[in-house]
């Protein structure tokens, strides 16, 4: 197929994507800002003052990245998620099936659009964070690999379950019963080190851990897992998720009867 | 390639184990306006859907312009265009919008996308309403914007599901004339609806499905050819209190100012006037009493039933 057809389909489907969400920007780049913006006050400011240091660091600048990357990871997942869902509940997914558009360009414009979000919201964060502690960079490029793996990764995640999803329950179950409580074990606001041996141990099988310390390592330099095994795992995430995606819209799952 | 729509042996069965197609073969000339008809769960929309690929076949093959759906999904998809039978566009873009987004998912890029989404919105009378939510539009302007969406990449086949369902006269009469200038313009259409009467105005070749099987397939002159009889309605000046006595013909009084005579093709109406003066019996207007396609499509379809039933 000719690659200007192919790159105009994928443009055209992240613009949309980007488009729809800035659409209802109310519904969904202010609430991760005001929910941030309360973690920041409450557990940084209040809470935190009273704790002390962890790793070496004020609570507050402890837990910035933890939050940054909180909300990217529920961004991303819920933008594509929500969307893909809502494509296929209102069946302007056929627009799509009917036209000359590669299963490998729809998975990737969505998930795109998705890891658009995520990454925009996750500035709007790190901006109001400046508000309420210094933020430097230790390793940039560990930061920014980080960042949109993770993206990616929870992208990918969410269009899976959007294919699988038939009512909007369906849609709400992995993010609440699956995704926060993982995140928020993820050492998103503590260290593991603090944990007894057999905790940190059931914390190491949580696949948030790695994303959260990773990011952490590369904003304030300090990580309570291996960054190499960390990168090596996102990476096999992605090759799964991908594949596994790019079946279901081959079986045409949840979309074609 | 002189064939637009090449259909062999296909056949669809559901996960519920309905078959839905068992084993239709079609073929549509390039430029040909094409009817499909059949009764509701016929399977004229999983024969669309297959085609279009939103329906996996079971078995079987479908190609457009000699383009595999299968094997040359992109070519074959290139060359058409659809008009679902229900609204599936995005109710909260803007109606401009859903064009050049249709027209970005064929590789048209966003300058050349605003100018084709402008030239059919302007002739299907939309261009006031572009930047109006699609939620906004009325049933048949929503209508005329899938109709639009279809065309935005100048398909060489527009495939069109009940179109005008719901859609009031005026605007189907000026619907049907729109579709016969884009057919008249090189544009093969293949049409499903449940209006007879559009399907006869509109079509030059006709195939009838039921029960999943292709009935009749043939040129709707011959079809229509194959009418023998048809029935008259006469409203009457003067009430009758029985059914005239007609020589040669069967007359019925359905109340006493209208009339209902069976007219064989053969014998022509000189002679039932002939006969209606000789009674002294003064007729106002005179209709068919129902659409010519539609008498021959009840009796194809209620003949299938018979040979079906056990």
């Amino acid at each position: 197929m000719n690659t200007q057809i192919i790159w105009t389909a994928f443009l055209t489907i992240v613009i949309k994507e980007v488009r729809r969400f800035s659409r209802i920007w109310v519904q969904t780049l202010v609430p991760p800002a005001i929910t941030m913006t309360l973690y920041f006050i409450i557990f940084g400011n209040l809470v935190g003052s009273r704790i002390g240091e962890m790793g070496g660091f004020d609570y507050m600048q402890y837990i910035v990245p933890g939050l940054i990357m909180m909300s990217i990871i529920t961004n991303s997942y819920g933008n594509v998620v929500s969307s893909f869902f809502g494509t296929k509940f209102q069946r302007n997914i056929e627009e799509l099936l009917v036209a000359p558009v590669p299963n490998f360009v729809i998975l990737a414009g969505y998930v795109i659009g998705g890891v658009v979000r995520g990454l925009m919201v996750g500035a709007i964060v790190t901006l109001l964070s400046l508000f309420f502690t210094d933020l430097s960079v230790s390793h940039p490029l560990v930061t920014i690999a980080i960042v949109f793996l993770t993206a990616v990764v929870f992208a990918l995640g969410g269009f899976i379950n959007a294919v699988y999803a038939n009512t909007f329950d369906d849609i709400s179950i992995i993010p609440t019963f699956v995704l926060t409580p993982l995140t928020y074990l993820g050492g998103v606001f503590y260290s593991i080190s603090l944990l007894p041996e057999f905790w940190q141990w059931v914390s190491q099988l949580n696949p948030i851990l790695y994303m959260v310390n990773t990011f952490r390592y590369g904003i304030l330099g300090v990580s309570d897992i291996d960054i190499g095994f960390a990168f090596g795992m996102i990476i096999l995430f992605i090759v799964v998720l991908s594949a596994f995606s790019l079946h279901l819209l081959k079986i045409g799952k949840g979309i074609r009867s | 390639m002189d064939v637009a729509l090449r259909i062999k042996g296909l056949q669809k069965t559901y996960d519920n184990g309905f078959k839905a197609l068992k084993g239709i073969d079609l073929e549509v000339k390039r430029g040909d306006f094409f009817a499909l008809l059949g009764p509701n769960g016929a399977g004229k929309s999983t024969t669309l859907g297959i085609v279009t690929s939103l329906v996996n076949r079971t078995s079987g093959s479908v190609s457009v312009f000699g383009h595999d759906i299968v094997t040359e999904p992109t070519d074959a998809k290139l060359c058409m265009g659809i008009v679902p039978q229900e609204f599936n566009f995005n109710a909260f873009e803007k109606v401009q919008d859903i064009l050049v987004t249709q027209a970005g998912y064929y590789g048209i890029k966003r300058g050349m996308a605003l100018e084709r989404s402008a030239h059919y919105l302007k002739q299907l009378g939309l261009w006031e309403k572009r930047n109006d939510p699609a939620r906004q539009l009325s049933g048949g302007m929503k209508r005329r914007l899938m109709i639009a969406r279809a065309l935005v990449h100048d398909p060489k086949l527009l495939i069109l599901d009940e179109p005008t369902a719901g859609v009031d006269i005026e605007l189907r009469r000026s619907m049907w004339e729109f579709l016969q200038n884009i057919n008249a313009a090189g544009t093969t259409i293949i049409l499903t609806t449940h209006y007879l009467e559009e399907a006869e105005s509109l079509c030059r070749n006709i195939a009838i499905i039921d029960k999943g099987e292709i009935i009749q397939n043939s040129s709707m002159k011959s079809l229509l050819a194959q009418l023998n009889m048809e029935t008259f309605i006469f409203d009457l000046e003067v009430g009758l209190s029985e059914a005239p006595k007609l020589k040669g013909f069967v007359s019925r009084l359905k109340d006493s100012h209208t009339l209902e005579i069976d007219v064989l093709k053969s014998e022509g109406l000189n002679d039932v006037f002939e006969q209606l003066n000789r009674d002294q019996i003064k007729v106002l207007s005179m209709r068919n009493k129902a659409n010519r396609l539609e008498e021959l499509f009840v009796s194809l379809v209620e003949n299938q039933k018979g040979s079906a039933a056990p």
